[in-house]
C-alpha cells in the first residue's frame, strides 16, 4: 500500500446472486483528497461504498483502509475502523425519533464519556459549520431535504473521522442546497484533513468540487483522470456522461425483441 | 408434474418456515447477549416503555372495564340457573386472572404496541436509519432492539394485572351495583378463593411468556422487514398475526401445564 493511500481497493469481485456486480475494481483514495465515483444508476456504485464500509464481503480481491484489509476484520475491528469513518446516507437517515440536536450528539454519547456541556459546545460547533445552529430544536421532519442533508452532514463529522462517504449526496435537492452541499463537502474535507469518497451521477456539481473522479459502467471502470482531464476526454462513455447527451454507449432503448416485432408487422 | 411441483412448493414452505424460526431464535439469542447496555443506560428502556406500556393505558383499562362487565352480566346469568349468584366475584375474578387477563392483554399489547414496533422498526430500516448506526459503529440490536425488548417484558404483565383489576370492578359495576349481588359475598369469595401461588402468579408467569413472545416476534419482523412500503405493512400484519396465534397456542399449553388436574 502506497504510504499516502487511505484506501486502497485492489482486484475487487462482488457477485451477487450469479450476478457478477463489480469486476476487477483497482482504486486508490490519497489521504486528503476528495475523490467521486460516478456512473450510472445501477452501475455498482453504492455496492463498492458498502465494501469499503465493510458492510459487504468481496468475492475476490480486497479493500484496505488504513493498512487493514476490510473483511478480515472481526466485528470489535470493524467497529473500531468505523469509527474512523463516517458516512453521509442518500436521503440523511436522520434518526426521526430525535432533535437535530440529539442526531448531532448521538455518536459522541455512544462513543465517548464526554461530559454534557462539552457535548453541548461540539453540536453547536457542528452545527454552526453547516449553518443549522438555529435549527437545534427542531425535528428530523420539521426540515427541509437540504436541511436534513446539511444536519446529517454534521452528523456525520461529528467525531471528526479520517475518512467521510457521500452516498449520492445531491440527489432530490434544489440548486441552492446543491450548491451548499457541495461547498459544504469541500471545505469540511480540507479543515478536517480528511479523505472523502463521493458517490454521485451528479457530473456538474462533481466536477466542481472534486479532485479526481473514476467513472464506473456494469461493475467495472471505464474512465479516471481529474475533473479537466475528463471534461477533455474524447471516450464516447464520458462524453455522453458529461454532456447528459441521450444516446450513446449507454443507449435510449432497453434492450428488447425487434420493434417491428413488438407491433406483429412483417419484415 | 402437479404433485412434484406441489410437494416442492410444500417443501420449500416448511424449510422457509424453520429458517425463519432459525433465524428469530438467533435474533433473540443476540438480543439477550447485547441487553447488557440496556440496563446499564435504563433511561434507554424507560423511554421505550412509555410508548409501549403507558401508551397502551387506554386501550387496556377500556377494554378489561368493558370484558368485566361482560363477564359480569353473563356470569350472573349462569350462576343465577344453580342458586349461586354469590359466586359471582369468584368466577369474574378466576375468569380474568387465570386466563382472559392475561390473554386479552397480550392479544391488545399485539394489535397495538407490537405493530407499533415493527412499523418503527421497518421504517428506520427503510430510511436507512438502522444502516447508519451501524456506520457509525453503534450496534443496532443493542441501541434499538435490546430496549424495547425490556420494555415490552416489563410492561406485559402489569398491563395485564391492570386489566384484571378494572376487569373485576367491572364485573363488580354490573354485578353488585346493577344487578344487585350481595357486595360483601362477592368479595369474600373471591378472597378467599383466589389463590396468590395458584391463580395470580401463575397469571404473571403467562403475561411474562406472552409479553416476551410478542414483543421478540415484533422486533424481529420489524428488523427481517423487506426496505419497502409493502415489506413494512407485510411485516406488521404477520406480527399481529403470528403473535395473536402464538399467544392463543401458548395459553392452552401453559394452561394444561399450570392446572391440570388443580
Amino acid at each position: 500500500m502506497s504510504s499516502n493511500a487511505l484506501v486502497e481497493i485492489r482486484d475487487l469481485n462482488f457477485t451477487y446472486d450469479k450476478r457478477p456486480v463489480l469486476q476487477g475494481i483497482n482504486m486508490t483514495f490519497p489521504r486528503g483528497r476528495l475523490v467521486a465515483i460516478m456512473g450510472l444508476s445501477g452501475c455498482g456504485k453504492t455496492t463498492l461504498l458498502r465494501h469499503i464500509g465493510g458492510a459487504l464481503k468481496p468475492t475476490k480481491g480486497c479493500v484496505r483502509m488504513d493498512g487493514q484489509v476490510m473483511h478480515e476484520l472481526d466485528p470489535a475491528g470493524l467497529y473500531a475502523m468505523r469509527r474512523k469513518m463516517g458516512m453521509l446516507f442518500q436521503f440523511g437517515a436522520l434518526f426521526t425519533d430525535m432533535s437535530v440536536y440529539d442526531n448531532v450528539a448521538f455518536q459522541m454519547r455512544e462513543h465517548t464519556d464526554l461530559p454534557e456541556d462539552i457535548i453541548h459546545d461540539l453540536v453547536m460547533m457542528k452545527l454552526h459549520a453547516v449553518g443549522l445552529r438555529g435549527a437545534q430544536n427542531m425535528m428530523p421532519s420539521e426540515l427541509s431535504g437540504g436541511m436534513a442533508r446539511r444536519v446529517a452532514l454534521a452528523r456525520t463529522v461529528a467525531l471528526d473521522p479520517m475518512l467521510i462517504m457521500y452516498d449520492e449526496p445531491f440527489a432530490g435537492l434544489d440548486p441552492i442546497s446543491l450548491t451548499v452541499i457541495g461547498d459544504l463537502i469541500r471545505r469540511l474535507n480540507d479543515a478536517l484533513g480528511a479523505t472523502s469518497i463521493i458517490v454521485t451521477h451528479d457530473i456538474q456539481e462533481s466536477l466542481k468540487i472534486v479532485d479526481y473522479v473514476y467513472f464506473m459502467a456494469g461493475g467495472v471502470i471505464v474512465a479516471e483522470g481529474t475533473p479537466d482531464e475528463l471534461r477533455a476526454s474524447d471516450k464516447d462513455f464520458v462524453h455522453q456522461f458529461v454532456h447528459g447527451e441521450m444516446d450513446g454507449p449507454v443507449p435510449f432503448h432497453y434492450p428488447g425483441v425487434d420493434f417491428r416485432q413488438d407491433l406483429n408487422l412483417r419484415a | 408434474m402437479a404433485v412434484i411441483s406441489t410437494i416442492r412448493a410444500i417443501g420449500s414452505r416448511v424449510v422457509n418456515a424453520v429458517w425463519r424460526i432459525g433465524v428469530a431464535s438467533r435474533f433473540f439469542f443476540l438480543t439477550l447477549i447485547y441487553s447488557g447496555n440496556s440496563f446499564r443506560r435504563f433511561h434507554l428502556i424507560i423511554k421505550e416503555l412509555f410508548s409501549t406500556g403507558v401508551m397502551s393505558l387506554i386501550i387496556i383499562i377500556v377494554a378489561g372495564l368493558f370484558v368485566g362487565m361482560v363477564l359480569g352480566l353473563q356470569g350472573y346469568e349462569t350462576l343465577k340457573r344453580y342458586g349461586s349468584e354469590s359466586a359471582l366475584g369468584v368466577m369474574v375474578a378466576l375468569g380474568l386472572v387465570r386466563e382472559l387477563g392475561p390473554v386479552m392483554a397480550a392479544l391488545l399489547f399485539a394489535s397495538r404496541a407490537g405493530s407499533a414496533m415493527t412499523a418503527e422498526i421497518g421504517l428506520m430500516k427503510a430510511t436507512e436509519q438502522i444502516s447508519a448506526m451501524e456506520m457509525m459503529a453503534v450496534n443496532p440490536i443493542a441501541r434499538i432492539v435490546a430496549p424495547r425488548f425490556w420494555a415490552g417484558v416489563i410492561s406485559m404483565p402489569l398491563l395485564a394485572a391492570l386489566f384484571s383489576a378494572v376487569g373485576i370492578f367491572g364485573g363488580y359495576l354490573v354485578g353488585v351495583v346493577q344487578i344487585g349481588v350481595d357486595e360483601g359475598s362477592f368479595w369474600s369469595q373471591m378472597q378467599a378463593a383466589v389463590d396468590f401461588r395458584e391463580d395470580i402468579m401463575n397469571g404473571v408467569i403467562k403475561s411474562l411468556v406472552f409479553g416476551t413472545v410478542v414483543t421478540v416476534i415484533a422486533l424481529f419482523e420489524g428488523f427481517d422487514a423487506p426496505p419497502t412500503a409493502e415489506g413494512v405493512s407485510g411485516a406488521t400484519t404477520r406480527t399481529v398475526v403470528t403473535s395473536s396465534l402464538a399467544i392463543l397456542m401458548l395459553d392452552f399449553v401453559l394452561t394444561a401445564i399450570m392446572f391440570r388436574g388443580a
